[in-house]
């Protein structure tokens, strides 16, 4: 089993950190995993995007050139990788701020107020771990246990206390995405 | 009956390859009385340069590694940074340290690197036949400023020491000439202040010796050391310019 | 072996330098390295060892250079054009006999180019760059974990033969992040080894290193010393790996970061149907042409993927000896091929026969 999924979004808007969590969750379920960043001047305020491959095999090429999966952040990361997503992929949308529909048919297209609900939490910084939280809950690349358990190597020292606020993120993300399942 | 004069222990057997009437002899002398003298010779490895003291561990017998061209002070950064306990000091001509190397050198005592460096600048490239460098004097004749050098086009000579002694990070800087004996005697002292500064963890230090270049001066080497005193020490003053109190 | 840690490449590859036994960093930052030389300044200090930020890449080799003198295990990394910068240290290093090893980030160039991950410096490393007849150990690690691995290598294998090691990787396997083990902490000796100048103290001989001979005759020597070393590593030292080639009918190949989206290209071929197999070499100096000589007797003809305009072309087609078609596809520039457009490529040249 490999699930392969693009993260792309705002410098800023913490694609890397759910990247990188992603990650470390598939390295502590023992599966076989890569974390490839963009990188270069883009990163600064431009388009961020990463490529995670969570594996049971080994993992060949890290690059993920045709997604099966996304997580979008904004727009110009939407019109970016819409038209490379393979058919049948899923897209996980950040509606709150992309005032655009997904256009293709032959993907599925889970549409989330991530923005709003991470302000209704009250840190509108856990939107990508909302994102996530769908993400995982759609594709079950790895289980929203292991993603709390890693999250705690991540916030470490005066992040601490932001554990539990992006615990709720991640919940909340798992509901938004069963509520778009059960339609 | 008492010794006046030997051979220095740290000097080899081999006689020198230099010029008739050239100073690097004299400059080799003193580093290796003071390696004797300091017992340092079995501590010390010599960074020698390109240029005509290229062949300088054939005549003093130390622990020795050869240098590209100007790199000198890195590669003394690198043996002294990994092996602190060794002695490091580099030996090196005014084109490989004032020009191509002058990058190496600032940053080498910008860091208080704990090296010595003995600077000789003659005023050319002598190994290469007697070309332009960075410390000839204006009007000066070379086979590459053969109008005399001219400051608009050549710029001005470069005052290292004057440069150096700006930074913080040198404990030990000075010009020595090497053109008479009560000039010699003070260059040994100097030297003698720049090896002490490292020893004693100070920080970065360099003497340049002002010398002559016979050959490509084209004079008697007598000749060329009154152009020394004349002509090189009213632009290259002789004397110390920084000198930490520990030192002493 | 420790437990897997999740590690940017960048910085994998420091902390197995460090766990390898390296004493001293020195280097000039450029991107898309930094991370490696950031990674040991914040380290070094930990262990008690030297990190130096030089003024320059002339600089930074020429220290690695006089630190190597004193046989200490010493590194370098930088990219594309501070590698350039360092060709004169390399010749050096290389006719002088001493040990280091240093990291190439390969970057999209020729000149300032970008930052992108590209293989243009494989003739540069392969084939000299700095003056004079000689030659480095080139490893190209193709995934974190396998760079991690022969960092450890590359210290032994340079003090082995006392000669520089050159890891050439890109700026995609320095940025990704992947679980790496490491292994054992190497034990450093204290005591410089008997060749070095650290001052002559009790050795009955004092030490001279230099590249430099004046007579010709005297220059020969050195270089005929040189040549028997770099014929030694040619017989011992070669290293490759082979991924599904037992029954291939096509041979892909391709180093580094090419090599491990090439093994996609394989699984993505055989799902098709295509007997297609991947021989990759792991040290591209010494060059293991054997394995070609012996696969060229099975395959119909060999596809070189390349993010260049096919320098390593040059020696699989000296190793397969014209006796078949060797294809050639490459992107440039720090254009990274996908595995899709590799395989179109591989369809197109040998049509529909499978």
């Amino acid at each position: 089993m490999e699930k392969q999924v693009v993260i792309s979004g705002f410098g800023g808007q913490g694609v890397m950190l759910a990247g990188e969590l992603l990650a470390e969750a598939g390295k502590e379920e023992n599966k076989h995993v890569t974390f490839l960043p963009s990188y270069g001047p883009e990163m600064r305020g431009g388009t961020a995007y990463c490529d995670v491959i969570v594996s049971d095999e080994n993992i060949a090429s890290p690059v993920i050139s045709f997604p099966e999966a996304a997580i979008i952040l904004n727009l110009p990361s939407l019109t970016k990788f819409e038209p490379l997503m393979k058919k049948g992929g899923i897209i996980i949308l950040n509606k709150t701020i992309i005032p655009q529909n997904v256009s293709r048919k032959d993907i599925q297209a889970c549409e989330i107020d991530a923005l709003n609900m991470a302000k209704e939490l009250g840190n509108e910084k856990v939107t990508n771990l909302i994102l996530l939280g769908a993400y995982v809950e759609l594709e079950k690349t790895v289980s929203v246990d292991t993603l709390k358990k890693a999250l705690k190597l991540f916030l470490t020292g005066r992040k601490e206390k932001l554990i539990p606020i992006n615990e709720q993120a991640l919940d909340a993300g798992v509901k938004a995405a069963k509520a778009y399942s059960s339609r | 009956m008492k010794t006046l004069y030997k051979i220095p222990e740290a000097f080899t057997d081999r006689p020198t390859t230099y010029c008739p009437g050239c100073p690097h002899g004299i400059a080799h002398r003193l580093v290796s009385e003071l390696l004797d003298e300091m017992d340092l010779t079995k501590k010390t490895v010599i960074v020698w340069p390109v240029g005509c003291s290229v062949f300088g561990y054939y005549f003093i017998g130390t622990d020795a590694v050869e240098a590209a061209h100007g790199r000198a002070c890195a590669m003394a950064t690198g043996i002294k940074r990994s092996h602190p306990e060794s002695f490091v000091m580099t030996y090196q001509g005014d084109g490989d340290l004032a020009s191509i190397g002058i990058a190496e050198t600032v940053h080498a005592a910008a860091r208080g690197e704990r090296i010595s460096v003995i600077y000789v600048n003659n005023g050319n490239y002598g190994m290469t036949g007697g070309q332009m460098a960075p410390t000839t004097l204006l009007g000066q004749v070379t086979t590459t400023s053969p109008y005399g050098r001219e400051a608009l086009a050549n710029g001005f000579p470069l005052k290292v020491p004057e440069m150096l002694a700006a930074i913080d990070g040198p404990a030990y800087i000075a010009r020595a000439a090497l053109d008479s004996p009560k000039h010699i005697i003070q260059a040994k002292k100097f030297i003698k202040r720049a090896f002490t500064a490292q020893r004693k963890e100070l920080g970065f230090s360099l003497v340049e010796l002002i010398s002559s270049c016979p050959t490509n001066w084209k004079m008697t080497p007598e000749e060329a050391l009154k152009r020394i005193k004349n002509q090189v020490l009213p632009v290259f003053p002789i004397g110390e310019l920084k000198v930490d109190e520990e030192v002493e | 072996m420790s437990e897997k840690i999740l590690m940017k490449g960048a910085e994998a590859l420091a902390e197995s330098a460090i766990r390898a036994g390296c004493m001293a960093f020195f280097g000039y930052p450029i991107t898309p390295q930094n991370e490696t030389p950031e990674y040991f300044s914040r380290r070094m200090p930990q262990v008690g060892r030297v990190f130096l930020q030089a003024e320059s890449e002339v600089a930074a080799i020429n220290m690695v250079y006089g630190a190597a003198c004193t046989g200490t295990r010493v590194i370098t990394t930088s990219s594309s054009p501070g590698i350039s910068l360092m060709q004169e240290g390399f010749s050096y290093i290389a006719n002088s006999n001493v040990p280091c090893v240093v990291v190439n980030v390969m970057r999209g160039g020729p000149g300032l180019g970008d930052i992108a991950p590209a293989q243009g410096d494989y003739n540069q490393a392969t084939k000299g760059g700095g003056n004079g007849d000689y030659h480095s150990i080139v490893i190209a690690p193709h995934t974190v974990q396998e760079a991690v691995d022969l960092m450890f290598d590359a210290f032994e294998l340079a003090d082995k033969y006392r000669i520089m090691v050159v890891m050439l990787v890109d700026g995609l396997m320095g940025q990704m992040m992947e679980p790496v083990e490491f292994r054992e902490w190497v034990d450093v000796k204290k005591e410089a080894p008997d060749w070095a100048t650290v001052g002559q103290g009790n050795r009955d001989h004092r030490n001279i290193i230099t590249s430099l001979e004046i007579l010709a005759e005297g220059l020969e020597k050195m270089n005929i010393a040189l040549q028997k070393k770099y014929s030694e590593i040619n017989q011992n030292e070669k290293r490759y790996e082979e991924y599904k080639m037992d029954d291939a009918e096509y041979g892909l190949t391709a180093f580094g970061t090419v090599a491990r989206i090439s093994k996609t290209v394989v699984d993505m071929a055989r799902n098709k149907g295509i007997k297609l197999g991947l021989i990759r070499p792991v040290t591209v100096w010494p060059f293991p042409n054997e394995i070609y000589e012996k696969r060229r007797e099975q395959v119909k003809s060999f596809f070189d993927v390349e993010m260049n305009e096919g320098q390593m072309l040059i020696d699989v087609r000296l190793a397969v000896e014209g006796k078949r078609p060797v294809f050639y596809y490459g992107r440039l520039g720090g254009v990274v091929p996908t595995a899709e457009e590799i395989l179109g490529e591989i369809e197109k040249k040998i049509g529909g026969a499978k």
